[in-house]
């Protein structure tokens, strides 16, 4: 095999694996450049937190606005300190509240922003008063029960 | 009573046989390392072995990455579709194809066209005593023959574990967008916003490179070390083609537990 043929080839092999690397960086996985520098992190306490993971999407009107950056438990509060990474393009009012949501039935839960009227904006390591922690299903379908049974006081009569 | 003390002995025979030769292949490794500094001064050595090792096997890598991508699609949207979610064929299909299959497979399939030519190329060399003449001419046949063959390996193999995946990638995305009708927007956003960089992308090309280590040092070991006739030749070729497939599952697995758990 010639020298410069060879050169060629293995040339155009490590050139396909390159773009083969940046395929895979910037159209399948979430690698973006301009985002992970400048985000400002704000934290919000919720009682409970669910099925929420680390690196979570963080919504707002259903648009990705930041991350979920770290989640721990306050063992003061006896309660989970979430941090949140938010892009710092956006801007959100200090009365902004923050909620655990389910994307459809089955889906990953995420936090969801609704912007206040503030007209100061929240900075880095501010925290969210107005927060609404993750539903949890059984307490739900418990406190449904418990109405149901608070609401129809005959319902013990007619059972007996 | 016989019998069965020769039975043990037997098995305690093997078991020390695999671990020496764990052990041999291990030295081998860290020789092969140490008399490395050829094949990166004169580097046109090492860009010999990337095109007989990598370039040669880019047709049956490129292939077989499109096929199993295609059934991974066409698997996953008939599964996916009786849970209503068949929007998400494509976080299955890369993240299988980014975490698992590209760097296993392409590890496999490296092993049995690579992996063997390596081991006959260099078992040849010393059945008809090259090697033995290299060394009268004071010629180090560890950094002329095989620590070229090792760097290309390691050099070849993660570049193949990233096209098998950008490849199954456009197979799956033939298959579920173009054929059956997923919505092609939702394809690659819901892919987009499972696959992580640091953890999906970059932990498969680690573990594309070391299975490129193992491989490599194995079929280069078991080449070194091949009886010198045509029968020892065809058994080291056999035995590098099984040995490397087990220790790629194998590694794979250990590699995969620490990389779900975290390394600390």
């Amino acid at each position: 095999m010639e020298r410069s043929t060879l050169n060629l080839w293995v040339g155009i092999f490590v050139l396909l694996g390159f773009f083969s690397f940046l395929m895979l960086a910037f159209k399948v996985g979430n690698l973006n450049l301009s985002s992970n520098q400048d985000a400002y992190i704000v934290t919000a306490h919720f009682d409970n937190i669910g099925q929420l993971k680390e690196r979570a999407p963080v919504r707002s009107a259903g648009v990705l606005v930041g991350r979920v950056k770290a989640i721990r438990f306050d063992s003061k509060q006896y309660n989970a300190e979430v941090k949140l990474a938010i892009d710092s393009q956006f801007k959100f009012p200090v009365d902004t509240s923050a909620s655990i949501l389910t994307s459809g039935i089955l889906g990953e839960q995420y936090v969801s922003l609704d912007a206040g009227g503030d007209e100061k904006y929240l900075k880095a390591g501010d925290q969210i008063k107005l927060v609404q922690g993750a539903v949890v299903l059984e307490k739900l379908i418990g406190q449904f029960l418990y109405n149901k049974a608070q609401d129809t006081p005959s319902a013990k009569g007619a059972t007996k | 009573m016989a019998n069965l003390v020769s039975g043990i002995k037997i098995i305690g025979d093997r078991t020390l046989k695999i671990v020496e030769r764990m052990g041999a292949v291990a030295l081998f490794l860290f020789s092969t390392i140490v008399n490395s500094s050829v094949s990166f001064k004169r580097f046109s050595l090492t860009i010999r072995e990337v095109y007989y090792a990598g370039v040669q096997s880019l047709i049956i890598i490129l292939v077989s990455g499109l096929f199993v991508g295609m059934v991974l699609g066409l698997q996953g949207h008939e599964t996916l579709q009786r849970y209503g979610s068949e929007d998400s064929v494509g976080v299955l299909v890369a993240l299988s194809l980014v975490r698992e299959l590209g760097p296993v497979v392409s590890a496999l399939l490296f092993a049995s066209r690579a992996g063997s030519a390596i081991t006959a190329e260099i078992g040849l060399m010393k059945a008809t005593e090259q090697l033995s003449a290299m060394e009268m001419m004071a010629v180090n046949p560890m950094s002329r023959v095989v620590a070229p063959r090792f760097w290309g390996g390691v050099i070849s193999l993660p570049l193949l574990a990233l096209l098998f995946s950008a490849m199954g990638i456009i197979g799956g995305y033939l298959i579920a967008v173009v054929l059956i009708g997923v919505d092609s927007g939702s394809f690659w956003s819901q892919m987009q916003s499972a696959v992580d960089f640091e953890h999906d992308i970059v932990n498969g090309i680690i573990k594309s490179i070391v299975f490129g280590v193992a491989i490599s040092a194995i079929a280069t070991f078991e080449g070194y070390e091949a009886p010198p006739t045509a029968e020892g030749v065809s058994g080291a070729t056999t035995r590098t083609v099984v040995s490397s497939s087990l220790a790629v599952l194998a590694l794979d697995l250990v590699l995969t537990a620490f990389m779900l758990k975290g390394w600390n």
